[in-house]
């Protein structure tokens, strides 16, 4: 329970099934550790699991009457979500906290602490649909009905048994039809605005982030600025350091040229910045590790599928298969623009989620 | 559900007794203990027999007693009425977070702190403390009992080296008052804190005892209550109710009904020790309070043992809890050098006057099974056994 509408409307609605619910909130991130470090806000409202989103899920709880309970899980989070995170950027790729925060937190050490008070299954407000596939004995992961509000994209590092403990009863609906159910239970949150942000990031501003985080623990930013340089090799500018870009970027490059520029990779090691025109940030194919599948046991042969590529991405018809151990090859029918390390591709067959991995 | 209450040393229930005596003075003897007329009589009546009752447990003078809000207003008011800007005051750290923020507070504003260490029993030394003293010390704070384990601290040695350096001694004896006999005169302390809903007294009422001829700058400010040490009206129901359950403990104490509680806590513990594989008492050899026992299970956390056992009735706890309610990592447990893995696996059992041995019984029925049901999910316990 995030004290969001959908979580809390989950929660109701199990309730009202007549189901035996317990309300579980988990305390990731101490949001005072770094207020009053230059450019962050002295109080953080209305982030996951602040203070005010815990109040508003322990009145939720208290409405339908069922314990709750805020579980501490900021050591973990830190070392499984915040660390990467940040070496991640450092290293110039871009990160996705959340697919993080559902493998190791959520949907694992969660879920432990769960089935350990004696649930049998955890609940959750995520727009996803599952089902159990008879023939191949194996739980699928779908897209929603509200394809708007899929979050299938954060799911895919789940394993069968994983899911095989979950449901995700908001599956069916659309946010609107959700919010409705909240109203009917008479839940304060029902017009809460959705937060889209990173929970730990407030504002969004990952860059000051970075800054008051590694200075709190007593640690630097490194230096990584260097070269920018077209895809030719060329040098043509300078930048201060990699984890201010991102592959697509086209502000924040600090050169002009006739025709705008859009940053086309990151080479970490070399602390290089390649920046190239817009034609240039299409790509065919790419490599994932760390390939989890869901709807199959394993890639045996090359299989045709849709690629999201990111979250706000329609999925893209693909060929994906094995690779070395761990490693998808995904070769597209059609170029894609600005393909990031760092971040997921997931691979779909119609609405089912064949599996996905992290881009290298 | 049937549920059994083994957290009492985060709160207890008021017992029968206290709360009749408190009853009439929410609405038949109401008055503002400061008016001269007969309904302030009345009550001002009151609040000094309990002031008596007070006085009587701790084996100090009606005087010495100030009423406060409770156990933290009581250790804020020790340490802020005492020390100013320079001053070095010396305390431990295992102190609750009143008096551990309050010295934090004090270091913002130009006083130095010394955190005297525990040794692994959860034990200060009195030889710390000596060793700590320097020409601008002003206070010294050392609880008489941990909150999370019972241990109890020698209070009497530091008392000694207090007077002997002539500096202003407060004891935080909120986890002891009630459960162990207090003689301010024998622990030599000049101040001392008591808690009204840590005995069968209603949340909301506290004492500090400040030995005659202490100064202390009060910390609230208004009307001369108090002998002007604390301002605001009485909490008249709430201070009847210390009262009587002061005099209620002083009974237990004398007639050594406190042994029944120490009796069942030993039950529990043993009980504990015998049916689980794996387990130990933290603070284990210490001189501890009667009624208190923090247990680590290894393998599990304890936030999710306090958790299981809850939603079967049975109610424990943890560390402390921060503002969302999250548990936090004991710094107590940490300052005894237990490892951070072990600590985490702790979890504390408090008795009260009103639990009973079918309470213990309830509990040893339950813990072995919910241990064993969290170990069994747990891949911290299949780790450990993997390699063992």
């Amino acid at each position: 329970m995030s004290g969001g509408v959908d979580s809390s409307t989950v929660a109701a609605m199990l309730r009202a099934e007549g189901h035996n619910v317990v309300g579980l909130t988990m305390q990731l991130w101490n949001q005072r550790r770094l207020s009053g470090h230059p450019g962050m806000p002295e109080a953080v409202q209305g982030r996951c699991c602040s203070l005010d989103d815990v109040y508003d899920a322990r009145r939720v709880a208290e409405r339908i009457g069922i314990p709750y309970y805020v579980v501490n899980q900021e050591e973990r989070f830190e070392r499984d979500v915040v660390r990467p995170f940040v070496d991640e950027y450092l290293s110039g790729r871009t990160p996705i906290p959340c697919g993080l925060c559902n493998n190791h937190l959520k949907f694992d050490q969660l879920l432990v602490v769960a089935r350990q008070i004696g649930a049998d299954l955890l609940a959750t407000g995520h727009y996803a649909r599952l089902e159990f596939d008879g023939d191949t004995g194996r739980w699928l992961l779908k897209r929603p009905a509200d394809h708007a509000k899929d979050q299938t994209y954060f799911l895919f590092g789940l394993t069968q048994e994983q899911l095989a403990h979950t449901i995700f009863p908001l599956g069916g609906m659309t946010k609107p039809e959700v919010r409705g159910l909240a109203h009917q239970y008479n839940l304060a949150i029902a017009e809460k605005p959705d937060s889209q942000e990173i929970c730990f990031v407030p504002g969004g501003d990952y860059k000051r982030f970075l800054d008051a985080y590694l200075a709190e623990i007593g640690e630097s930013l490194p230096d990584t600025s260097g070269e920018l340089v077209t895809t030719d090799g060329d040098v043509i500018g300078e930048h201060a350091g990699i984890h201010n870009f991102t592959v697509g970027q086209r502000k924040g490059l600090g050169v002009a040229t006739g025709n705008p520029l859009y940053v086309i990779q990151i080479k970490g090691d070399a602390r290089q910045v390649v920046v190239g025109n817009s034609d240039q940030l299409y790509s065919n194919t790419l490599r994932v590790h760390r390939t989890n599948l869901i709807s199959i046991a394993d890639l045996s042969e090359p299989m045709k599928v849709c690629v999201k590529i990111r979250h706000r991405h329609e999925p893209a018809p693909a060929i994906i298969e094995a690779g070395s151990p761990g490693e998808t090859l995904v070769t597209f029918e059609q170029p894609q623009r600005a393909i990031t390390p760092g971040q997921a591709a997931v691979f779909y067959r119609e609405d089912v989620v064949v599996g996905g991995g992290w881009i290298l | 559900m049937s549920r059994v209450y083994l957290d009492n040393n985060a709160t207890t229930p008021v017992l029968p007794e206290v709360f009749e005596a408190m009853r009439p003075y929410f609405s038949e003897h109401f008055g503002n203990a400061s008016s001269i007329h007969h309904h302030g009589q009345e009550t001002r009546a009151a609040v000094d027999r309990a002031r008596e009752s007070v006085a009587k447990l701790l084996a100090c003078r009606a005087p010495e007693i100030v009423f406060t809000s409770g156990g933290t207003e009581a250790d804020n008011l020790a340490v802020f009425g005492t020390v100013s800007a320079g001053d070095h005051v010396i305390t431990s750290v295992i102190e609750h977070h009143a008096v551990l923020n309050a010295c934090q507070r004090l270091e913002s504003i130009g006083c130095e702190v010394t955190r005297i260490p525990v040794d692994g029993r959860g034990v200060v030394d009195p030889a710390d403390v000596q060793r700590a003293l320097r020409s601008n010390t002003k206070l010294i704070t050392i609880m008489m009992a941990n909150n999370e384990t019972g241990v109890l601290q020698p209070i009497e040695e530091i008392g000694k080296i207090a007077v002997e350096a002539d500096v202003c001694f407060h004891t935080d004896a909120v986890q002891a008052a009630g459960k162990v006999r207090i003689d301010v005169g024998k622990l030599r302390c000049d101040l001392l804190t008591v808690s009204g809903h840590k005995m069968h007294a209603p949340q909301g009422v506290g004492v500090l005892f400040v030995k005659k001829g202490t100064p202390l700058n009060p910390m609230l400010y208004g009307g001369s209550h108090e002998r002007s040490r604390r301002a605001g009206t009485e909490n008249v129901p709430g201070i009847v109710a210390l009262g009587q359950a002061a005099e209620l403990a002083r009974a237990a104490l004398e007639s050594g009904a406190v042994g029944q509680t120490a009796a069942m806590r030993d039950c529990l513990q043993s009980g504990v020790l015998e049916r689980i594989e794996s387990v130990g008492v933290n603070g284990e050899g210490s001189p501890r309070v009667p009624n208190t026992t923090n247990f680590y299970f290894d393998g599990i956390e304890g936030e999710a043992l306090v958790i299981a056992l809850d939603l079967q009735g049975l109610a424990v706890s943890t560390g402390a809890a921060c503002s969302s309610g999250a548990i936090e990592p004991s710094h107590v447990l940490k300052a005894m050098g237990i490892p951070v893995q072990r600590a985490r696996a702790s979890v504390r059992f408090s008795l009260g006057k009103q639990n009973r041995p079918e309470e213990i019984d309830f509990a040893l029925e339950l813990i072995p099974q919910t241990v064993a049901r969290l170990r069994k999910l747990s891949p911290l316990w299949g780790k450990a056994l993997a390699s063992s």
